[in-house]
């Protein structure tokens, strides 16, 4: 019975990743990340020494040329380098903050589902709390509070993105719930614990990988933002960072584009690769959306 | 059923509201420092004058009481003293939202009427190249940090073609012969605030559009209309564009905390006289009130606004009212 379910998952698998290959939109986003997420890996190989450090640095915002092929910025850092390290920095916190969000939208969600009555009302005003309040604001006031440091960035984004996932997995876990199955083990009597991780997780889970995408595109976003606000950490080297200290030496109104266009290009290539590829699962698993 | 319906929405949003009221008390009083603290590093204050000073803001009395002595305060317009401005916090935002919410009328007007118009397009379109660019140009939109675009529109119309003026509301120190010139020169300063802000917001509302016009083109009673023989135009103005229409109004509901967040970066990197300018200089001032004061007025603004496009939104769908 295992073999049999583990083979149809298997080829439903399969058929998914054709799909994926086929549908352009995905393979680009794909192609996209898969790039960045390699220019992270080999970051210390192309870039051997630590950006902030200052020693390597030449003479301030200079436009492009041989020896530095993105230019300078005002601390004569080469921006290229910089950028390659900043690519570590942010897809660490975008994936960090995103595991995070994932983790506490599931288990609330499969709580509140789960649970029902007074439980699921009090997780679903609370999940309400953090969907409609903005988020913006109320990551900057949370940053503001617990102080600037990479950490505190993780936490703010991930503690603030979950409400989106945890609705959707209480909607998809009422509906498990329901099945016979779930009432078979509830009848052989195994705990509240054992029919959550193993019955109702399983079937949440497709639900829980589409909302991935959507969330790790928000939490590139989002750090880039809360730095370029300000509330980054000053001791790391991120995309944010850099927008930041491009904007306070005014490098848009003195033209130096070189500073400031390709960090946000590499931003919106991230974001959009994630978008790509949320945008295209929508089309693959939602029959509605098919062509006819 | 309607009625209970419509209670049950008021009497959330009314929770909600009180979570935010309850966290940002709590959340501003686990800061580092409080005024105390801050005053006691002076070493000519005595004991007595901080003690003094603590029942003065209440600080020596129980928790609770002094919650109580929060909402009190809140419920009489005291947000406290803003510790740049030296002004009471309610006067300094009061001040702000003018601005704030012109430009964000602006913009949501600009994003509204390109959104639906692309969005429209590109489900009538679909699967053609004219879609796929559509499509393509809001997910760009969509993925753009709001700022950055700012940037950029910096870079080509003011350093570059020097067309426009880089940010403010108004020329430094310009005298107006009348208040015609005034609005002409304000304007000048809000185009590209407000078309940046406005196409940061196209994306979405193209992307909803679209997905919207698919669902209701499918339709039997499109097919029906066509059937009878009516115009493709005429079918798509008539028949289809007024029931995608309804999803919007929720859209535009939700969107609000991102156009918050959108204010935000766009005053900042245009240096609009606004609520969130303000609350970029709250932020890097570290001026606690009035940053605290920001916080729980945006926000119960949009919390308020999301229960009005509710009660709008069973207003318009006749078939809500079942």
């Amino acid at each position: 019975m295992n073999n049999i379910r583990a083979s149809l998952r298997k080829r439903e698998f399969i058929e998914f990743c054709s799909q994926v290959y086929h549908n352009k939109m995905a393979f680009a986003g794909t192609i996209i990340l898969f790039f960045f997420i390699l220019m992270a890996v080999l970051g210390p190989l192309i870039v051997p020494f630590d950006v902030l450090d200052f020693g390597a640095a030449g003479d301030v915002l200079q436009p492009p040329s041989q020896g530095h092929l993105l230019g300078t910025d005002d601390m004569g850092r080469d921006v290229l380098a910089y950028l390659v390290s900043g690519s570590r920095v942010s897809l660490l916190v975008g994936s960090l903050a995103t595991a995070l969000s994932m983790v506490v939208g599931t288990v609330i969600g499969i709580v509140a589902g789960y649970s029902g009555k007074a439980i699921d009302n009090i997780l679903m005003r609370l999940t309400d709390f953090f969907l409609v309040i903005p988020w913006l604001p109320l990551m900057m006031v949370l940053a503001a509070v617990l102080g600037t440091s990479i950490w505190n960035i993780i936490i703010v984004i991930g503690m603030t993105s979950w409400a989106g996932t945890a609705r959707v997995v209480r909607a998809q876990t009422l509906s498990v719930r329901e099945q016979q199955f779930v009432e078979r083990t509830i009848s052989i009597g195994a705990d509240s614990r054992h029919i959550m991780l193993r019955h109702i997780l399983p079937n949440v889970f497709p639900l829980i990988f589409a909302n991935t995408i959507l969330v790790a595109a928000i939490a590139i976003t989002s750090e880039t933002t809360l730095s370029f606000l300000g509330l980054g950490d000053p001791t790391t080297a991120s995309w944010g960072m850099m927008l930041h200290y491009a904007f306070e030496a005014g490098a848009t109104s003195q033209g130096a584009y070189w500073f400031f266009l390709p960090p946000g290009m590499c931003v919106v290539a991230v974001v959009l690769a994630f978008t790509f590829i949320g945008y295209a699962f929508d089309e693959i698993l939602n029959p509605k959306l098919r062509q006819r | 059923m309607r009625k209970r319906r419509l209670l049950k929405k008021i009497v959330y949003a009314l929770i909600t509201v009180f979570f935010v009221l309850v966290f940002n008390y709590f959340l501003f009083r686990i800061l580092p420092g409080d005024v105390v603290s801050m005053l006691s590093r002076n070493a000519k204050i005595s004991p007595e004058m901080i003690e003094n000073i603590r029942a003065a803001y209440g600080l020596d009395l129980p928790w609770y009481e002094q919650f109580a002595l929060y909402l009190r305060d809140l419920f009489t317009g005291n947000l406290g003293t803003s510790f740049t401005y030296k002004k009471p916090v309610i006067e300094v935002i009061g001040g702000k939202i003018l601005p704030t919410v012109v430009l964000l009328g602006v913009a949501e007007i600009i994003a509204i009427l390109i959104g639906i118009f692309f969005g429209v397009v590109s489900a009538w379109k679909r699967g053609k190249a004219l879609d796929t660019g559509l499509l393509t140009t809001s997910l760009l939109l969509y993925s753009m940090p709001v700022f950055w675009f700012g940037m950029i529109l910096v870079l080509i119309f003011s350093a570059t073609l020097q067309l426009l003026p880089t940010g403010g509301m108004v020329t430094p120190g310009r005298l107006y012969a009348d208040s015609w010139a005034r609005m002409a020169d304000i304007g000048r300063h809000m185009v590209m605030p407000a078309i940046c802000m406005g196409l940061a917001m196209v994306g979405e509302y193209a992307i909803t559009m679209r997905s919207t016009m698919i669902d209701v083109l499918q339709e039997d009673y499109i097919t029906t209309a066509r059937a009878k023989g009516f115009g493709e135009s005429y079918v798509l103005r008539k028949h289809a564009l007024p029931n995608a229409m309804l999803p919007m109004i929720t859209i535009i509901a939700i969107n609000l905390g991102l156009i918050v967040g959108g204010a935000i970066q766009i005053e900042t990197v245009f240096s609009w006289p606004g609520l969130g300018n303000l609350m970029y200089t709250a932020l890097n001032n570290r001026d606690y009130p009035l940053l605290q004061g920001l916080f729980l007025i945006v926000t119960v603004s949009v919390i308020l606004a999301n229960v009005l496009a509710d009660l709008l939104y069973e207003l318009v769908d006749p078939r809500v009212k079942s």
